[in-house]
């Protein structure tokens, strides 16, 4: 044997024999690293950005000059009505990843190794919605921006536009809970991301999101008014207007309680008995 | 031999009875017992689809058998599943690390999720890659490594924290003959350091080279046990191995060896090779001068155990798996 193989040999056993055991991490801690993970990703997968980034510009910038002059009379006018609703929309498709790179996770084997570790088993379930929360955050701010400069002039103000946003991270947060079960449930990546698009579409368009209902015949009103997403639409737009109302924000939040009462369990049900 | 001693080499890493484990109605793993001391390595041995992985997924807590027990390292597997976690670690194709984060991001996450403070999960990190002998790659994402230097990350990430028994799924398939061997070192030098090894393997010499014990599992059942000796040893006495200098007369000499040892004579895929399996060992002088005798030449007359390869056919009746040769070097 070699001097510098005995070396190497020297060096693995030092590296292996026992070590002080650190102590197990708790809950938040490791729910942080796996944030700092999903957050590290975006430097290797810049693509991810695109849709936080190019396609809240692309929605907005059609919509209101395709559609606003013929919706609301300007597109100065329908900014007013449309850069909330952009913002819920552009934070609500975002959310479909969630599902995605768990699914990915599962299929590349990364997923049974976390899950073989001494961990709070929920860590990297909660780790990924809170990177995933910065990823909404990055696309708010874009809509906002974006919207201030086309003339979007909220009278609620800074706080209101802050308070609008967090409502919309915790609605997000709750609904990425259905899209984390898809990604439990569903064989590939791709069908996460077509099954939740097609649940997306229609739940995002069938809201007031881009026009008023009440041109709508009656039971399609309802519908759209009885609508998670129009409610949350509803509220953001009265706090980024300055007319704040109790009802509507608590209509959002009961939503969101019961989407993560439902969808969490399923999830971390799903989550431990995977095979 | 002192009582502490005493208790100390019978002490079991894993201990199970009657593992059950179905998908629908097939039963993957069907009644599997193990007994496995610590500090030993031992090898579960089969084809693809055998039920090596589900009995380790079940073994390390990502399955619930539907029958049987377990305990690992004195825990048992259902009721006790963070203790057990807490002393395990699983290393292989299902059970990965992150492929798009580098290597040294990767073992910093698990040093941190091992309880590392940031700092210490950095320098735990450094030191595991120049123990590895991945240094050199340690900002490269781990896709763009080998896969020698992928087995080697993987292991790494397993030995954060050291664990008193590793799972091994498969950890040399696909790979050239220089990074199985770095492999097997680096079984070795884990098993002197006291960690117990469960290796999966389709090779039947890494099975052989490595293993103290064996378990021939096929069909999600164990068909056979015993060391590497004892296996070859319940086959038979032992195999004849002829090659000839012309492949032309193998037809002959096979003939002629049959009339003189009275057992069949096998023709292997190597066109100037025979074997066949001896009850006993008195007729090989023999074989040599009839083969002699009739101007037949022979480059290589031996007589030795017979391989696990020999081993699996008597066992299961039919060859272990045609091993597919994967590109070693990943994209």
């Amino acid at each position: 044997m070699s001097v510098e193989s005995m070396q190497d040999q020297q060096k693995m056993r030092t590296a292996l024999v026992e070590q002080q055991r650190p102590s197990k991490p708790n809950g938040l801690s490791a729910s942080l690293t796996f944030a700092w993970r999903a957050l590290l990703k975006i430097k290797y997968l810049p693509e991810q950005l695109l849709d936080v980034t190019f396609f809240p510009v692309m929605f907005t910038l059609m919509f209101t000059y395709l559609f606003g002059g013929a919706l609301a009379g300007s597109t100065g006018a329908y900014l007013q009505f449309l850069i909330p609703g952009i913002l819920v929309q552009t934070v609500l498709f975002t959310t479909v990843y969630t599902g995605v790179a768990l699914n990915t996770d599962i299929s590349k084997g990364t997923f049974d190794r976390f899950r073989s570790l001494p961990i709070w088993s929920p860590s990297p379930l909660v780790g990924a919605l809170l990177a995933d929360a910065a990823r909404y955050m990055i696309a708010s701010i874009i809509v906002i921006a974006l919207g201030l400069i086309l003339g979007f002039r909220p009278h609620g103000g800074f706080v209101g536009i802050v308070i609008g946003i967090v409502l919309v991270l915790v609605f997000a947060f709750s609904i990425s809970w259905i899209f984390s079960v898809l990604g439990l449930i569903l064989r590939t990546s791709a069908a996460v991301m077509g099954i939740s698009m097609t649940f997306l579409f229609p739940v995002t368009f069938a809201s007031n999101i881009f026009v008023n209902p009440s041109t709508m015949p009656s039971w399609l009103r309802a519908v759209v008014n009885a609508n998670p997403v129009s409610l949350l639409t509803t509220a953001v737009r009265g706090l980024m207007q300055g007319h704040v109302n109790v009802a509507e924000i608590g209509w959002v939040l009961l939503s969101s309680a019961v989407l993560i009462l439902v969808f969490a369990p399923i999830t971390m049900y799903l989550y431990r008995n995977k095979h | 031999m002192s009582d502490a001693k005493q208790m100390k080499t019978n002490a079991l890493a894993v201990e199970a009875t009657g593992l059950v484990k179905r998908f629908g109605k097939n039963r993957a793993v069907d009644g599997i017992d193990l007994a496995i001391p610590q500090g030993t390595v031992y090898g579960f041995l089969g084809p693809n689809g055998a039920g090596k992985t589900t009995t380790i997924k079940m073994l390390a807590t990502l399955l619930r058998p539907d029958e049987g027990q377990a305990r690992i390292m004195g825990h048992d597997l259902i009721t006790e599943p963070d203790a057990v976690r807490s002393r395990v670690s699983l290393t292989g194709q299902f059970a990965s690390v992150d492929e798009v984060l580098s290597g040294l991001e990767n073992l910093i996450m698990i040093a941190r999720l091992m309880g590392y403070s940031w700092r210490e999960a950095k320098k735990r990190a450094f030191e595991l890659l120049d123990a590895f002998g991945l240094q050199d790659a340690a900002k490269r994402q781990v896709k763009k490594y080998s896969g020698g230097m992928r087995r080697r990350i993987d292991i790494a990430a397993s030995m954060v924290v050291r664990p008193d028994l590793l799972f091994l799924d498969e950890p040399t398939t696909g790979l050239d003959p220089r990074s199985r061997n770095q492999i097997w070192d680096i079984v070795r030098a884990l098993v002197d350091t006291g960690t117990t090894v469960l290796l999966t393997t389709q090779y039947l010499d890494e099975a052989d080279q490595l293993a103290d014990r064996i378990a021939v599992i096929d069909h999600g059942k164990m068909i056979a046990e015993g060391t590497s000796g004892e296996l070859k040893a319940s086959v038979g006495s032992g195999v004849l191995h002829v090659r000839l200098l012309d492949p032309a007369v193998r037809e002959q000499a096979q003939h002629l060896l049959a009339d003189v040892l009275n057992v069949p004579i096998h023709l292997s895929s190597d066109p100037v090779a025979l074997s066949a399996q001896l009850a006993d060992t008195e007729h090989a002088g023999d074989a040599l001068n009839v083969l002699n005798s009739n101007q037949i030449k022979v480059s290589q007359f031996s007589l030795g155990q017979p391989s696990l390869d020999e081993v699996f056919l008597t066992l299961t009746g039919k060859p272990a798996e045609p091993t597919t040769q994967e590109e070693g070097a990943a994209k």
